[in-house]
């Protein structure tokens, strides 16, 4: 009898990429014909802003989806104004499945295993037996190279159909074009719409032109003036890396002995750390490289936990920043947008991987006020539209107690209701995705507790504009009392009893009984970007009074002259206010250098009277501290070892100088 | 139902002034009530008051039995009405809007139905009733706070009461100004006798009763059901038809066949929540007009059935509470007028039951079962009928 390994042999061969694929449809996000669709998009359009921020390039995306003459066939093309492509790498780019350059970098990026694009292609060809057309011009001067290209499923290799030089007036940039089977939905969650109008959003850079197949063109226009700040790549932080990096680290460094490796391979590793690692590891510094075998790496990658390290760098990553995502919430969410507030955190690390969380909260007055809020996630600038149930980011809205920002939630869990939209990034060098196919952020305590410090400050903001509305609708009330109720009920009850009508004076003054305040922001002129602020006051009371007014105003703000107020610190105006008996006044400033609706309410706030005597506006009160955050208990000693080795390093570098 | 125009012009010609000298004698007393309330909202607005008007607080929690009268009326608690908030300045100028629109009434001899009223304050601006229900309400107001009733404000419902089949004679002022006698058994169709809004003395007088005791039965088709089977003959009794929760004149109807008749009431209805309640306005005044409850209630009147333990004794076919029917029965738990032994029994029962029955039910055992047998039962053990 033969060896049952021989026989088992006849049906070891190698998998082609064709059958991987479609074992792996769900992972690649092409499981669903409405899918399909949206994720080709969503590849082409990553690598389309990856390209343009590594040339430095503002960038112009369009997308056109259109319906072929076969029914359930769409054409995709996607064309951007990026650095275009080497005619040689063309082939490689689109027709070779894990290929591409970040995969090696650490850096925030969009795309990273190189499959994303290839896989659009490998499924055009599959459903509809057609090779995609790519156009890719890499200067001015330059002709446009075109390629129609297939992928050759057996050995995983570009094929191309044919090639050919085109004029392209375009003077840089790269067009995909394929066709593929699908099903176009507009109005779902999950749409190449709502994909292109998040992706608006959070890079408020970039312009995007979306032409749907029904011929209706959306145009989302960038609100930013400049690129975002570039992202760099970072050597790996030895807390961020497993054995198996470890190992093919050493197979390719050029460094001859461990301690050098150790030096010039990763970051925050000096002379004293790489001895102390090798010291704990029991390993010798001076150990070749290739000679290390599989327990000694172990060895290493252990003490790399033991060793005090300080952090790795953070200046690598690129966060959208607070006015930007306000500006582009306001333009592009598609939603009326009457208040947002939002909150860029200090980076932070976990597990050696540097992340910024940046949040944002938007009061969005047309929607439902009984209905569960919209969330909105990013991973890296990316939209994730899947499996927000199952997303960290989501995790971080539902720990929040609410209620004590003052919306409805049930239990003070879970997600809350009300006519409210948040907005949650992620960025990072490595984004802790759940799985392969990064629709969810995995729970990770440090990236959960940022996110919940950020939104409890976005919700501070956000019930103070909700208490504002309250306590307007409020005056309002007492507005139409005095100016139209009480003069028709002294009116009719003077027609009954035949007598005079009684001056109904003494009665306002009685129920209104305070200082009124209201205030209104006026856009004043583009030019100049000027606001002109009015805080008009009604002394209803028989007495004269004294107090202080305060505007708190962006500090990027600049105040014009002849407000006559005391300008304090964070953006802190001040007047002194005396008012007479019956007296009215109004106290107006301008403000200069900001946009038309980075601006809309002013925060106005009293102290120095005894609060009821003041109407409209809230007493002045020193900003609360941050809410410490319960779910730290590993993560606290974790950030602790980061301080501590932060301080530690400072010390040092102070010793240096 | 939807109001659909404006102000008619003619509307605006109506409101005009009228002296007190206008307003006749009959409606002098009346108005000067209405009146009282109008000064003491101007005099706050001469005094520098914030005007404001106080009135009994119309809740389950306010409402007290009074020794004398044997009837649940209401307590202490008071509440303001207070051009202080928007809802209470809103309140003070329809008031004042309807108490000038019931003088005009009684200077030109008039008088409207609630939703006539409803309909004329389209004309009075920001004034007006967005919802009959709270024109209805505001009348009810004025009835507490002047201690009269609608009818002397010239207001009436727009709806009768109900028919009543029996063996009573009486003596009704009609509209031709004629009185007619009328034996509610001999001289009417099978519809019975319509009892009118305005049920007082002036209207209709009580001449003879040759009966036992009154059944007020809630819905039309059980009283169909005792008058086809000739019940009123058999038993000797009154049969009301009570429409639901009774009209005010239905219920003061039956109170005075009680005391002037001296007939026994007992109350059949459903066998849930709601009924309990028809069953308590009858009894013992409902929270709505506990005010005027001494007029409207009869104090002696029993609760026959369904109950809750009827569902078990005659096996009767029933529904599964709802959770309104539960929340229902919860508040009867905490509601004054259920405070008794057999109440609080019965409605505990039925939470454990989960269960209610209807009257017609009872037909599981046949058309005849309820006059024949489940009726006469109850009655004998009620003392009523003796078998």
């Amino acid at each position: 009898m033969k060896p049952i390994a021989e026989e088992l042999a006849k049906k070891q061969r190698e998998i082609s990429v064709a059958e991987f694929f479609e074992k792996n449809k769900h992972i690649l996000g092409f499981d669903s014909t409405t899918r399909a669709i949206l994720t080709a998009v969503k590849e082409a359009v990553d690598n389309s802003l990856d390209a343009c921020e590594e040339a430095n390039v503002m960038p112009e995306v369009l997308v056109e989806i259109t319906q072929t003459d076969k029914k359930g066939v769409y054409t995709l093309k996607i064309e951007d104004n990026g650095p275009g492509i080497v005619k040689q790498q063309i082939s490689n780019v689109f027709g070779r499945l894990l290929y591409g350059s970040r995969f090696h970098a650490i850096r925030q990026s969009r795309g990273q295993q190189g499959i994303g694009i290839s896989a659009a292609v490998l499924y055009s060809q599959l459903t509809t037996g057609k090779p995609t057309r790519i156009i890719s011009k890499i200067a001015e001067d330059r002709p446009a190279h075109v390629c129609n290209l297939m992928i050759n499923t057996r050995q995983n290799m570009p094929e191309v159909v044919s090639e050919d030089i085109t004029h392209w007036e375009k003077p840089h940039g790269t067009s995909v074009e394929m066709q593929m089977i699908g099903k176009y939905l507009r109005d779902s969650k999950q749409s190449p719409y709502e994909f292109l109008k998040n992706t608006a959003i959070v890079n408020p850079h970039a312009r995007i032109v979306f032409k749907e197949p029904d011929g209706t063109v959306t145009t989302f226009e960038r609100v930013a003036e400049s690129m975002p700040k570039p992202c760099t790549d970072i050597l790996p932080h030895p807390h961020g890396v497993e054995i198996g990096t470890v190992m093919k680290m050493l197979s390719h460094t050029s460094a001859r002995k461990l301690g050098a490796f150790l030096q010039t391979s990763f970051c925050r590793i000096s002379q004293r750390t790489s001895d102390e690692i090798c010291q704990k590891a029991g390993l010798d510094s001076n150990l070749k490289p290739e000679d290390m075998g599989i327990e000694q790496i172990s060895a290493l990658v252990n003490a790399f936990k033991e060793v005090k390290l300080m952090a790795p760098p953070t200046d690598c990553l690129s966060p959208i920043g607070e006015i930007l995502l306000k500006r582009a919430l306001k333009r592009n969410s598609g939603t009326e947008i009457e208040f947002a507030a939002s909150v860029t955190r200090a980076p932070s690390v976990y597990s050696g991987n540097p992340f910024i969380v940046e949040v944002a909260v938007a009061y969005c007055p047309s929607l439902p006020k009984d209905q569960t809020i919209t969330i909105m996630r990013f991973a890296n600038r990316v939209p994730l539209l899947f499996q927000q149930g199952a997303c960290a980011l989501t995790h971080g809205i539902e720990g929040v107690d609410w209620r004590r920002y003052g919306l409805d939630q049930r239990g003070g869990k879970g997600i809350p209701s009300g006519p409210v939209m948040m907005l949650v990034h992620v960025a990072s060098t490595k984004v802790p995705f759940t799985s392969e196919s990064k629709e969810a952020v995995a729970d990770i305590p440090e990236i959960e507790q940022d996110i919940a410090l950020a939104l409890q400050e976005c919700g501070r903001a956000l019930n103070r504009h909700m208490h504002k509305n309250v306590r307007i609708a409020k005056l309002r009330e007492k507005e139409t009392i005095i100016k139209q109720l009480l003069p028709l009920i002294a009116q009719k009850s003077a027609h009954v009893l035949n007598r005079p009508v009684p001056s109904i004076e003494p009665v306002i003054a009685k129920i209104m009984n305070s200082i009124l305040v209201d205030s209104r922001v006026e856009y004043i002129d583009g030019n100049r970007k000027t606001h002109k602020v009015f805080v008009d006051l009604i002394n209803y009371t028989k007495t004269g009074h004294e107090f202080n007014l305060y505007a708190v105003v962006p500090e990027e703000a600049k105040l014009a002259e002849g407000s006559g107020a005391t300008a304090g610190a964070n953006g802190k105006l001040s007047w002194k206010v005396k008012m007479e008996p019956d007296e009215r006044k109004s106290v107006i400033f301008e403000l200069s250098g900001l946009e038309k609706d980075d601006y809309t309410e002013a925060d106005i706030y009293f102290d120095g009277i005894e609060s009821h005597i003041i109407d409209g506006i809230d007493p002045w009160k020193e900003e609360e501290k941050e809410e410490v955050y319960e779910t730290v208990d590993k993560s606290e000693s974790v950030a602790d070892e980061i301080s501590e080795a932060e301080s530690g390093l400072a010390c040092k570098a102070n010793k240096e100088e | 139902m939807a109001v659909k125009k404006g102000p008619a012009k003619s509307l605006e010609a109506f409101d005009q002034k009228f002296t007190n000298d206008q307003i006749p004698e009959l409606s002098k007393a009346t108005f000067h009530e209405l009146a009282c309330i109008a000064e003491s909202v101007y005099d706050n607005i001469e005094n520098a008051q914030i005007p404001a008007v106080s009135i009994s607080s119309r809740t389950k929690n306010n409402i007290v039995f009074d020794e004398t009268l044997g009837v649940w009326k209401y307590g202490k608690d008071q509440m303001q009405r207070s051009a202080k908030s928007l809802d209470g300045a809103y309140m003070l100028l329809r008031t004042m809007h309807t108490v000038d629109f019931i003088k005009q009434m009684m200077a030109t001899k008039k008088s409207s139905t609630l939703r006539e009223m409803y309909y004329i304050s389209e004309g009075w601006g920001l004034g007006k009733f967005h919802d009959q229900q709270d024109s209805d309400k505001l009348v009810e107001d004025l009835e507490i706070i002047t201690k009269k009733m609608r009818e002397d404000f010239k207001l009436r419902p727009e709806e009768n009461g109900a028919s009543v089949i029996g063996n009573v004679t009486i003596e009704e002022q009609t509209r031709d100004g004629k009185s007619r006698t009328i034996n509610c058994r001999d001289d009417v169709g099978d519809s019975g006798y319509g009892i009118p809004y305005n049920v007082e003395k002036e209207k209709i007088k009580f001449k003879e009763a040759d009966a036992d005791f009154v059944i007020g039965v809630e819905c039309g088709g059980m009283f169909d059901r005792l008058s086809e089977n000739r019940f009123d003959e058999k038993n000797r009794a009154v049969l009301v038809h009570l429409k639901g929760q009774p009209a005010r004149c239905t219920r003061r109807f039956v109170k005075r066949m009680n005391e002037e008749m001296k007939l026994p009431v007992v109350i059949f209805t459903d066998g849930d929540p709601w009924s309990y309640r028809i069953f308590a306005s009858v009894a013992y005044g409902a929270i709505k007009t506990a005010h005027i409850s001494e007029y409207l209630a009869t104090p002696g009147a029993q609760f026959i059935g369904i109950s809750p333990s009827d569902i078990i004794n005659y096996e009767l076919p029933s529904d599964k509470l709802n959770d309104q029917d539960i929340k229902a029965l919860k508040e009867e738990l905490l509601d004054p007028r259920f405070n008794s032994e057999f109440w609080k029994g019965e409605i505990n029962l039925q939470l454990q039951l989960g269960k209610k029955a209807e009257q017609q039910s009872l037909a599981k055992y046949g058309l005849d079962y309820v006059t024949d047998k489940y009726l006469p039962e109850k009655l004998a053990e009620m003392r009523i009928l003796k078998r």
